[in-house]
């Protein structure tokens, strides 16, 4: 489903923030990329989301390769993918249903349908309840739950997060790990960038182990 | 087909509720519009009803077809059928028994007609031409001319020639003016769109990041600035209404003391339609710069 070879990041005027990286991730997988700060994991999350393109080497996704990608054909790339953000990246000047109608807008759903969905996916992380609200009026574990459900409105078959719970307590941190382990189980594939020994524990999955900017190591 | 029209259904909302919601910044935006469109516009009606009163004025584009007085109906008939065959227009035929009798009834007039031994004035056609340019009059008026028995053929082409090419500058001038305040239309879009995108820096980067297309992201700055040059364009057609009704009295006064059988006219419905359809089109255009030049950022 994914497949990287020989990826390299190089930013103007710094050192190598990839260095040849080579990994594949099967349909349905559960993939964790570790390592300290600066290893290379955000930038490699930004890569696959194509956000950025490598400076050389091939990333393929659903047999696209996202690195020689137009740039008009990544709007649709990204449909397959449900980005989660360290930041979340909420729109704070609507309501919380209104954030999670956004993807559905942008692919044309009818009104209905929308937000029949859009209902469903909040209430899949808990904050139908809050559908009126701002996220502002939220917690900060309440709007990364709110920016999962903006992912997966879309029913993505690949859900890519960075650092999804790095400002979390464990107790927000642990509500966000099981709803996860809920989109695993129906066969959606993950891949999530963290530094958070609490995943490791309780999943024991498949790491990538990233080191100034090498794969240092795989684990399973 | 129905995601399309949903599509664009929301995005005529986003901007209608994005003029609704800065209801100033519209109001000023939209008054600087109205006054750039309205300003070539009543130039033009200006124009158009100064056109129309010289078309209405006769002698000026009327021609005067004098037949020598010994011509005979015969004749008359002659020059009626040429007429027709030259498909010149309209006209009307005077004899010189009917423009006796009209020279009789008019005041002061009638002791020297009865003075007179015999009736001098010719038989007479005073021709309409359908096409009233300069150049036709003439080339009508030359034609006349060579036909048996027509003594003088009078055209008034100077008087028309002045005032036609009065027209042409003022025509010229208006052009200009509207290419002037047309620029000026999109300048203003232009820059409402450039500090709205500057406000959602945000809500564009979350939609790149969630899959919109770049036609997503500029369909509603399109719609914005058309629907806000419509607007202007609608405000521009009220303020030359409301102008025309403050002119009306004083301008009926003035024709009064002519004489004249004029009735100014408007813009027709038809203008109506165009200043609207102009202020969208331009204001389409001045969202498309906008967007173009301040979307690119955001790769």
């Amino acid at each position: 489903m994914i497949s990287a070879s020989a990826v390299t990041k190089r930013y103007p005027h710094g050192p190598e923030a990839l260095k040849d990286v080579s990994f594949e991730i099967e349909s349905g997988e559960m993939v964790f990329i570790t390592g300290h700060s600066g290893a290379g994991k955000s930038t490699l999350f930004r890569l696959l989301a194509a956000i950025e393109r490598p400076t050389s080497g091939s990333i393929v996704v659903n047999g696209q390769n996202i690195a020689a990608l137009r740039r008009s054909a990544i709007p649709y790339l990204r449909r397959n993918f449900g980005l989660i953000f360290q930041d979340q990246k909420l729109l704070f000047d609507r309501s919380v249903l209104d954030n999670v109608l956004l993807p559905l807008a942008i692919v044309g759903l009818p009104t209905r349908e929308a937000h029949r969905r859009a209902r469903a996916a909040l209430d899949k992380v808990g904050l139908l309840d809050r559908e009126r609200a701002r996220p502002i009026a939220l917690s900060g574990g309440e709007q990364q739950r709110l920016a999962i459900a903006r992912a997966v409105v879309n029913r993505p078959a690949i859900l890519l997060a960075d650092e999804p719970t790095a400002n979390l307590d464990s107790e927000s941190a642990s509500t966000i790990l099981d709803i996860f382990r809920s989109f695993h189980q129906v066969g959606v594939t993950l891949v999530i960038a963290t530094h958070d020994p609490q995943w490791m524990a309780r999943f024991s999955p498949r790491v990538l182990r990233l080191e100034r900017g090498r794969l240092a190591g795989e684990a399973a | 087909m129905s995601a399309y029209f949903s599509q664009h259904f929301a995005a005529l909302k986003s901007a209608l509720r994005r003029l609704a919601t800065a209801p100033l910044n519209t109001l000023l935006s939209l008054i600087v519009i109205g006054v750039a469109l309205a300003l070539p516009a009543a130039g033009w009606v200006v124009l158009d009803n100064l056109q129309h009163l010289a078309g209405n004025t006769t002698g000026v584009q009327q021609i005067s077809v004098f037949l020598t007085t010994d011509a005979s109906r015969k004749d008359v008939a002659e020059i009626e059928s040429r007429l027709r065959d030259a498909r010149a227009g309209n006209w009307r035929f005077v004899s010189r028994e009917e423009a006796l009798k009209r020279m009789q009834a008019t005041e002061g007039m009638s002791e020297i007609v009865a003075g007179l031994p015999k009736n001098p004035l010719p038989d007479a056609f005073f021709v309409e031409p359908a096409d009233p340019q300069p150049e036709t009059l003439e080339r009508l008026a030359a034609i006349f001319k060579s036909w048996p028995k027509v003594a003088h053929v009078q055209l008034d082409s100077a008087w028309s020639k002045r005032f036609d090419a009065f027209l042409r500058i003022g025509k010229l001038a208006v052009t200009l003016l509207a290419g002037l305040f047309g620029g000026t239309l999109i300048a203003v879009t232009f820059n409402t769109i450039r500090l709205q995108i500057l406000s959602q820096v945000a809500e564009i980067e979350v939609a790149r990041l969630v899959g919109a297309t770049d036609a997503f992201i500029r369909r509603p700055f399109h719609y914005f600035g058309a629907l806000q040059g419509a607007l202007g364009g609608i405000f521009a057609v009220a303020l030359i209404a409301g102008s025309g009704w403050i002119l009306s009295a004083p301008v009926a006064e003035l024709l009064a003391l002519y004489s004249a059988s004029f009735t100014p006219r408007g813009l027709s419905l038809q203008h109506t339609g165009i200043v609207i359809g102009t202020g969208a089109a331009l204001g389409w255009l001045g969202a498309q710069l906008s967007v173009a030049l301040h979307l690119r950022r955001f790769g």
